[in-house]
Order: structure tokens, then C-alpha cells, then sequence
């Protein structure tokens, strides 16, 4: 009896570590499961928002769960209907990417979001706002590129904004659908480092690819 | 043993099934539920988001005393010890809206904002430029808007019953003396600056605040631009001239340079388009400018902007006091200007704002007397056509000094305090024919100091409080100005804004010297303000009453010229006006009406009695009108003004009476001008393309509507001939093409 309890109680020193990453792990893992189906709704998307920004301030070193808080954050930027608050949810997406910047610098997947966050500013009010969130915008797809040229997510989301962008600018449907092939391609041989690892997006272009016949 | 064995027993089963549910209701502090907001126990995973009826619930292994989080986008967070102990916890919050810029109500009495950021803006910085019936003039656009007079025959802003001469302009913060290019009789000058300058400009009809004086109607606040995007050089023809330019952006993107120059000469334009007047020199100008910006660590910027220019006009119009004399005038003018601002942040929540500027300007205007083979006539030996044989020279020097120092209290309320210190040296010399000479000097040493102070009670509640004081050494006494603006919000896009304001004025240039003991002119406005908006589309209604006392009453001086001689003058104006501008309703197409009503009367410079002044039309109307063809590259944009007519009068000296009288009076017929522009992007779109070009089409007065201004009278008072515009048509084409960047947006000039 004595020995069982040395043990289990040597067991529980050692494998607490181990356990810690085992929770993230988990937690994180069931939270990436659900986070395809909260994309139907805006209040989904907050929640699931604020379940990985738990996660991030608890664990203050890991990039990723603040990059998946701003990732579903500017998702429900992206779904707010009333323009006037889109600033404000696209600003707190900045912040949370801010820290995945911080923690994991130099990171292609980390500058699909700010291009995602700087277009979700312009959509509130494209005419006016194109000038400089559209720079801004395109600056960081061309920064996620030249960080992972392997990373197929900077070519779709390249793709979709020529989708929306007039002719006469040198979108539409026959430009995009370059770009969207580029990401099929890259998607093809894409492996995320983990499984927890950003690996959305192949559903989407095809879609745009469907979108664009 | 058994006792180790138990309480690992009664561990675990805390740890695994110990679990306490922790839940609750969010509110706002309207009890209205709060969705979405973010409940999470500090350092741990736990935690939940509220649902849609402000509902949240989870459960929790944590122990002892743990601090929870509550917070939503919008509202301040908050942050909550709690006790978990073997029982379920029910918390129920409220939480409390922050007051932001982006949310809180805009203090907005009185104003129009052009911008492109900032909430509560009626135009952007393009409207400026593509509002065809402004020609790219940057002071002409604000015509399209409610509360300005259509006068043509003078330059500047008329605004709500006042001269254009209430209406001062300032760049950066320091006022700008010489915005226009020197009068010319007859015919209204452009600004001197280029529009694309500004980033944003805030024209306020009335009801400014303390920062500002010395106007007693209106501000016209500009901007400049901070950094450029990109290193770029542009190059632009035109009928009216040619320019070119650099503006250089450092690699650290911190710090910018640019010179361009321009030079306007008007032979094509007038050669093709007859003009009234004769030219025996044609419009000339040389312009030249140069900048540099320098963005500080803690994002605040040093600003230099200098500019330079000579210009040169002269033209024969026929004497209206006899049959075939003409009189040949002519200006030689020579400016410059010099802004130097910085501001920063300071530490300790403080922010400064400072600046100095210095600006020089030298006229020769000359007149002479011709006969019908232009030649000066000297031998006249009547008064009346000796006196138009003259010179004038002008030389004034301005400097001003200014700090504002701001410091944010509690949210975006805050309070801010700073002095001016203006210095004016203005010299003349009126050479008569007979080469008699009259030189005058004036100074002015001008202080001023201010303070105010935004108060935000909610999101829904601001009040803007603050006061002026001022003490001139031509008048030799403090004034003290105090300013009051509130603003309520009514719903999510409606409010009513209140303004008030006593405002201070000296006599202008031309009045002095004047007698001893002149005081300030005043004015107090009082403007309700109510306006909806929302992003595509504005509608805004303004009523006001303003009052003026101790105008300016003149006599005559030695030179033909009225200085001011006591305050006895007097006046007031009211009227409402409506400003609606949709860009939803009809799709591509952007459009705006304005509308002014305005009822004045005043007593001043040598009127015999209180009249509707001759700069003041009772209705005023503009419709402006734009679209974009995408496929076809063309912008087309359309605009129609109208005003009823305006009073005029012959106010001449009564002999017999002894006094200035109305010898004749009338009302001119009403003013139609509708203009169009259109603008061809050939490049756009083109990414790679190493240029980007503009043709611009600008048509003023295109139905050719005659269009009279007011009326000029003979010296005897038997004859008299309508001021009328130079052209009846007057037709601009132009390229400008820039290089190194796209510039879709803001390519859409017309003339520099």
C-alpha cells in the first residue's frame, strides 16, 4: 500500500508537466472540433472567441490560441451586421494577433489574419477606407507569402478579395481563380507542423472555385 | 494508512467531480441583457460567454478565492474577486458603456467637417475637388454648402450675413493672412493652396471654439497631410499652366519630404475663351512650395510647410465715368508663407501643440487713365479722372506664435489651454497723380489666451466650455469671448447640438488707422442644430440668430479711402438651412442638396441706415450631383447653384443732406449656374502600370446663364453697369499624371 501511494504520488510529480500540455492539448483540440460549426453564427463565433482567449491568458507562451481568438474574432467582424460596431471587434482581433505577433514573430499565418483584420476594416466603408486598409490589407497577404511560400491561406484569401474587387481594378472571377488554383495546389501538399496547427481553408476555395464558374 | 487512503479518496473525488457552477446575468446599466460578453476565471481555462438573453453559466474545479473577468467590446471590464466554496455561485453584473470617440456624440453645432476618418464628416477630402461648380478652389466648394453667399464678383467666404472678411482661415492651427491672391476688381481670385494638401478641413458657419478668433462669422480650420503613402512624382498640363512635383517617403517610413512647383499662365485659356476685361498682362504666376514631415516616437509629428510665389496681372476695363476712357490695372504680387507645427505627446496624459509662422506680402497695384489708343491720360484737369491715375504699394509682414497644451480627464473629456501671439506690420504708400505721396504704417501686437474643456457626461451628453481672451494694441483693451456648444443624442443616428458664442473682431486693414477709442466689433450666435446620420446618408437642420454690435462706421480718409470712425454700426441675421445628402438611394450615385434661408440687416462702414447688405441673398440653393462609371473609367459630376438676387445700392455723399444717402437702389436678377466636370481614370485598375493619368473636363456656367452680381456706379450716379463674371462660359482641360503609386483616389483633380 505504502509503495502504491510513493508511486502514484511520484506518478502525479512527474507526468504534471506531461498533464499540463495534455490539457492544452485537449482543450484546445475540442475546441478546434466545434469551431467549424460556430462559423453559422456570430454569437457562436464570440464564444468560441473567448474559449481560446481563456485558454491564451492562461497560458500567456502559446501563440496559437491567440491567433485562433483573433481568427474567430475578425470571422464575427466579418458577420456583424451593424457596421458601427465592426471597428471595434476588428480592434480587438488586433490586440489578440498583436500577441501571437509578439510570441511567434515572422509568422505567415499570423499575417493572413492582419490582412483579414485590415479587410475587415474596410468594409465598412470600402470607397473611403480602401486607400489605406486596402494597402495594408495586400501588404500582409504579400509579407505571408514571402514568410511560408508553402502556406496555400494567403492565396486564397488573395483570391477571394479579387473576387469582390471590380474588373475595372483588376479583380474578378478569370484573375482570382489564378490565385485560387495557387492555394488548391499548395493545399495539396500542406502539412500543418501539428495538429493544432492552422489547416482551414481548402472547404472555402473550393467554394470560391464553384462561386466562379 | 486508511486516513492517507481517505483523504486521497475525498481529493480525487473534489477533483473530479467537486465541480462548482458558477452562473449569472449580464446587463448594461439599463438592465437591458448583454450578449457576448466574455466571463472567465483569471489564469484558467474556465469560463463562458453570455447568450443572447445576458445568460452565462460553467463550471469550475478552481478553489479558495479566484478572480474573475468580465468583459465585452464596448464596455469597461470588470474585474471580480470571488469565494468558491463547495456551494453554486449565482453573479449577476452589470457592466458599464465605455464612452468613445467612436460611439459618444459629436459636438457639431455650427460646423461641417470634410475628413475621411472622422465620424460626423458631410464631405471627404475628394468632394472637394470633384464638386464641379468649386473648380478644384478649396474655399469654393464650401459654396455648395448651406449658411455661404454665391458672390462672384469678390473672393472669400460670405457666411450667414457676414463679410467675407469674418471669415478667417487657419492651417495647422495658425492662422493663414494672405489665403487668396490679391483682390482684383470685379472678379473673384482662387485660394492660393493646393486642396490635396489638406487631409481635413472643419468649416464652421458659427459657434466656433475658443482656440480660434478674431472672425466674427466663421473658421475654416485645415489640416495638412502626415506622411504620404509613397515616394511619388507628379506632373500636370493644363490650359492654365503647367507643375510638377516630389514627394519623398524615407525607407523607415518615419520621416517625408516634397517640393513642386507651378507655373499658371492664363494666354491659351484667355485666347480661347474671350474675356471682358482686356489684358495687356495676361495672368502669370509662379508657385512654388516645399515640405517636410517628421513623425516622432511617440506618433506625433513636426510639420514644416513654406510656400512662395510672384504673380502678375494687369487689364483695361472700360471707365464707367465717362464715354471712351478705360482704366488699365495691375497688380505685381509677391508672397510667401512659412508654418513650422509640432505636437506630441508630453507625458503624464499631456499633449502639446505648438507652432510659429511666418508670412510676407508686397502688392504694386497700379491704375491709370487711358484714351480710347491707350494712352495715359495726364492732362485731365477734373479731379474725378486725375484721382484714377494712381499707385498703391503694400507690404505686410505677419508672424504668429502658438501653444495648446491638452490633457485627457476620465475617458475622452478632457481640457486643454494655450495663448497666440500674432504680430501684424502692414505698410502702404498711395502715390497720387501728381506724385503726392501717402504712407502708413500699422502694428499690431495681438495676445490671446484660452481655455476649454470637453465634458463627456455619457455617450449620449457633451458640452464643450471654454473662453477667450484677446487684447490688440490697435485697440488697447482685453475682450473676453466666452464659448458654450452642447450636444445630445437622441437615437442611434439622430441628435440636437446647441451652440453659442460671443465673438471679437478688429477693424481690417483697409479701415485703419483708425479714430481714437475704437473698440472691438462683436458678435454673439446662437445656433440649434438638429441632424440624423448614418453612413450613406445625412440630413442636418440649422437655425440661428446672430447679432452684431459695435460694427465698424467709417468717414472719409485723405486719399479717397474710409477708416473707421466710431462702433455705432449694428445688425442681425437669422435663417434656416437644411443640408441633405443621400448616397444609398439611387445606386452609384452620390447626391446632395443644400438649402439657406437667411434674413438680414445691418448698419455699417458708410451705410445711411440698417439695410439687407448687398452680399446677401434671402435664398440660396446648391444641388450636387456625382457618379462613377466604373467600366467607362469617367466620373461624371454635376452641379447647379442658385440664389435669389441680391440687393444693391449707390450709397454716395448727400450735399445737401451732409450726409452719405441712397441715391439708387435695386436687386439683381437671381444667379442659375449649373456646372459640369468629368473625369477620365485611363490607368485605373492597372497595377502594374508605371503611371497614373488623369483627364479632367471641367465646364462652369455650361448653359451660359447670365449671371449678374451686383451693380457699379458712375460718379455722378446717372449711369449704371453690372458686374458680371470675366467669361460667360469658362472651360478647363487638363492632365495630371503621377508616378510611383496609384492614386485612383485622389487623382480626380481639377486645376492646381
Amino acid at each position: 500500500m505504502k509503495k502504491l501511494t510513493l508511486f502514484s504520488f511520484v506518478l502525479m510529480i512527474s507526468t504534471a508537466p506531461f498533464a499540463q500540455s495534455e490539457k492544452f492539448s485537449a482543450a484546445m483540440k475540442k475546441n478546434l472540433d466545434a469551431m467549424e460549426a460556430s462559423f453559422k453564427s456570430k454569437t457562436d463565433i464570440i464564444s468560441m472567441a473567448n474559449n481560446f482567449e481563456r485558454i491564451a491568458n492562461a497560458e500567456k507562451n502559446q501563440w496559437l490560441p491567440f491567433y485562433y481568438a483573433a481568427f474567430c474574432q475578425v470571422n464575427g467582424a466579418f458577420m456583424e451586421q451593424d457596421k458601427s460596431k465592426v471597428d471595434g471587434i476588428a480592434d480587438k482581433a488586433s490586440v489578440l494577433i498583436a500577441k501571437a505577433d509578439s510570441l511567434s514573430p515572422n509568422n505567415s499565418e499570423v499575417s493572413c489574419i492582419k490582412s483579414m483584420i485590415a479587410s475587415s476594416h474596410m468594409m465598412v466603408d470600402p470607397m473611403q477606407r480602401w486607400q489605406e486598409y486596402g494597402a495594408e490589407s495586400s501588404g500582409n497577404l504579400e509579407a505571408a507569402i514571402a514568410q511560408d511560400p508553402t502556406n496555400p491561406r494567403p492565396y486564397y484569401l488573395k483570391g477571394q478579395s479579387l473576387i469582390y474587387t471590380p474588373e475595372q481594378f483588376g479583380g474578378g472571377c478569370k484573375t482570382a481563380k489564378i490565385a485560387l488554383q495557387t492555394s488548391l495546389d499548395k493545399f495539396t501538399a500542406f502539412k500543418p507542423a501539428t495538429e493544432l496547427n492552422p489547416n482551414w481553408g481548402k472547404q472555402q476555395v473550393e467554394n470560391l472555385m464553384k462561386e466562379c464558374k | 494508512m486508511k486516513q492517507l487512503l481517505i483523504i486521497t479518496l475525498i481529493l480525487g473525488f473534489l477533483t473530479t467531480s467537486g465541480q462548482i457552477k458558477i452562473s449569472g446575468k449580464i446587463s448594461d446599466n439599463k438592465n437591458k441583457p448583454l450578449s457576448g460578453v466574455s466571463i472567465s476565471l483569471k489564469g484558467t481555462y474556465d469560463g463562458a460567454t453570455s447568450d443572447s438573453t445576458g445568460a452565462y453559466s460553467f463550471t469550475t474545479t478552481e478553489q479558495s478565492t479566484q478572480q474573475l473577468e468580465i468583459s465585452l467590446t464596448g464596455y469597461n471590464s470588470l474585474f471580480q474577486n470571488i469565494n468558491i466554496g463547495l456551494e453554486p455561485i449565482t453573479l449577476n453584473i452589470s457592466l458599464k458603456e465605455q464612452i468613445t470617440e467612436l460611439k459618444a456624440v459629436v459636438i457639431s453645432a455650427g460646423a461641417f467637417e470634410a475628413s475621411d476618418k472622422n465620424k460626423g464628416a458631410v464631405l471627404s477630402s475628394l468632394d472637394i475637388v470633384t464638386t464641379p461648380s468649386a473648380n478644384g478652389d478649396l474655399t469654393s466648394a464650401f459654396k455648395s454648402l448651406p449658411g455661404t453667399q454665391q458672390v462672384g464678383e469678390s473672393e472669400g467666404l460670405f457666411v450667414r450675413g457676414g463679410t467675407a472678411t469674418e471669415s478667417k482661415i487657419y492651417m495647422d492651427g495658425n492662422l493663414v493672412n494672405n489665403f487668396f491672391f490679391t483682390s482684383t476688381p470685379g472678379i473673384a481670385t482662387r485660394g492660393r493652396f493646393n486642396p490635396f494638401l489638406f487631409k481635413g478641413t472643419v468649416f464652421s458657419t458659427g459657434g466656433y471654439s475658443a482656440l480660434y478668433g478674431q472672425a466674427l462669422s466663421s473658421a475654416l480650420i485645415l489640416e495638412s497631410n502626415d506622411l504620404p503613402e509613397k515616394t511619388e512624382a507628379d506632373v500636370s498640363v493644363s490650359v492654365v499652366g503647367v507643375g510638377g512635383g516630389i514627394q519623398h517617403l524615407a525607407k523607415d517610413k518615419k520621416s517625408s519630404w516634397g517640393v513642386s512647383y507651378n507655373y499658371a499662365n492664363l494666354w491659351l485659356a484667355f485666347n480661347a475663351i474671350k474675356q471682358k476685361q482686356d489684358y495687356f498682362q495676361i495672368p502669370v504666376a509662379h508657385q512654388g512650395d516645399a515640405n517636410f514631415r517628421i513623425k516622432t516616437k511617440k506618433g506625433g509629428f513636426l510639420k514644416y510647410y513654406g510656400y512662395l510665389s510672384s504673380n502678375k496681372v494687369g487689364f483695361r476695363t472700360s471707365d464707367i465715368d465717362s464715354i471712351n476712357l478705360k482704366n488699365a490695372f495691375s497688380i505685381d504680387n509677391m508672397n510667401t508663407f512659412q508654418n513650422l507645427t509640432y505636437k506630441d505627446r508630453i507625458g503624464g496624459g499631456w499633449k502639446i501643440n505648438t507652432g510659429i509662422s511666418f508670412s510676407t506680402n508686397k502688392d504694386d497695384i497700379k491704375n491709370e487713365l487711358l484714351n480710347e489708343d491707350n494712352q495715359k491720360v495726364t492732362n485731365s484737369n477734373q479731379p474725378l479722372y486725375q484721382f484714377k491715375n494712381f499707385s498703391l504699394t503694400n507690404l505686410s509682414r505677419y508672424a504668429q506664435a502658438r501653444f495648446v497644451l491638452e490633457k485627457r480627464i476620465k475617458g475622452i473629456s478632457a481640457i486643454r489651454f494655450g495663448s497666440d501671439y500674432f504680430y501684424s506690420n502692414e505698410q502702404s504708400t498711395y502715390t497720387l497723380f501728381n506724385g503726392a505721396k501717402f504712407t502708413d504704417k500699422i502694428t499690431d501686437h495681438l495676445y490671446a489666451g484660452f481655455a476649454e474643456t470637453d465634458i463627456y457626461l455619457t455617450n449620449n451628453l457633451a458640452a464643450k466650455v471654454g473662453a477667450r481672451a484677446e487684447h490688440s494694441q490697435i485697440i488697447n483693451k482685453w475682450n473676453i469671448a466666452p464659448r458654450v456648444s452642447l450636444a445630445y443624442k437622441l437615437a442611434d443616428n439622430s441628435q440636437a447640438s446647441f451652440a453659442y458664442g460671443i465673438f471679437y473682431q478688429n477693424p481690417e486693414r483697409r479701415l485703419l488707422p483708425a479714430a481714437a477709442g475704437i473698440d472691438y466689433s462683436k458678435a454673439a450666435h446662437y445656433i440649434f442644430q438638429y441632424t440624423r446620420q448614418t453612413k450613406d446618408f445625412t440630413l442636418r437642420t440649422e437655425l440661428f440668430y446672430k447679432k452684431y454690435d459695435d460694427l465698424y462706421k467709417t468717414v472719409s480718409g485723405n486719399s479717397g479711402n474710409f477708416l473707421a470712425h466710431n462702433n455705432d454700426g449694428f445688425g442681425e441675421a437669422k435663417g434656416i438651412e437644411l443640408f441633405w445628402r443621400d448616397k444609398k438611394t439611387i445606386k452609384n450615385v452620390d447626391y446632395w442638396f443644400s438649402y439657406s434661408y437667411l434674413d438680414t440687416k445691418r448698419d455699417f462702414l458708410n451705410y445711411p441706415k440698417s439695410i439687407r447688405p448687398s452680399f446677401a441673398a434671402r435664398h440660396t440653393a446648391a444641388f450636387v450631383f456625382k457618379r462613377f462609371v466604373l467600366p467607362w473609367k469617367t466620373g461624371f459630376n454635376f452641379s447647379y447653384n442658385f440664389a435669389t438676387g441680391r440687393p444693391y445700392y449707390n450709397i454716395a455723399f448727400d450735399s445737401t443732406l451732409g450726409k452719405f444717402a441712397i441715391a439708387d437702389q435695386g436687386e439683381t436678377i437671381n444667379y442659375n449656374n449649373v456646372s459640369i466636370s468629368v473625369n477620365f481614370l485611363p490607368n485605373l485598375g492597372k497595377k502594374d502600370a508605371r503611371s497614373f493619368a488623369v483627364w479632367v473636363l471641367g465646364i462652369n456656367n455650361v448653359l451660359g446663364q447670365s449671371q449678374i452680381f451686383t451693380y457699379n456706379y458712375s460718379n455722378n450716379g446717372n449711369r449704371k453697369e453690372a458686374v458680371t463674371p470675366p467669361s460667360k462660359r469658362f472651360v478647363f482641360i487638363g492632365c495630371f499624371l503621377s508616378f510611383g503609386t496609384d492614386r485612383t483616389q485622389d487623382a480626380i483633380n481639377n486645376n492646381l
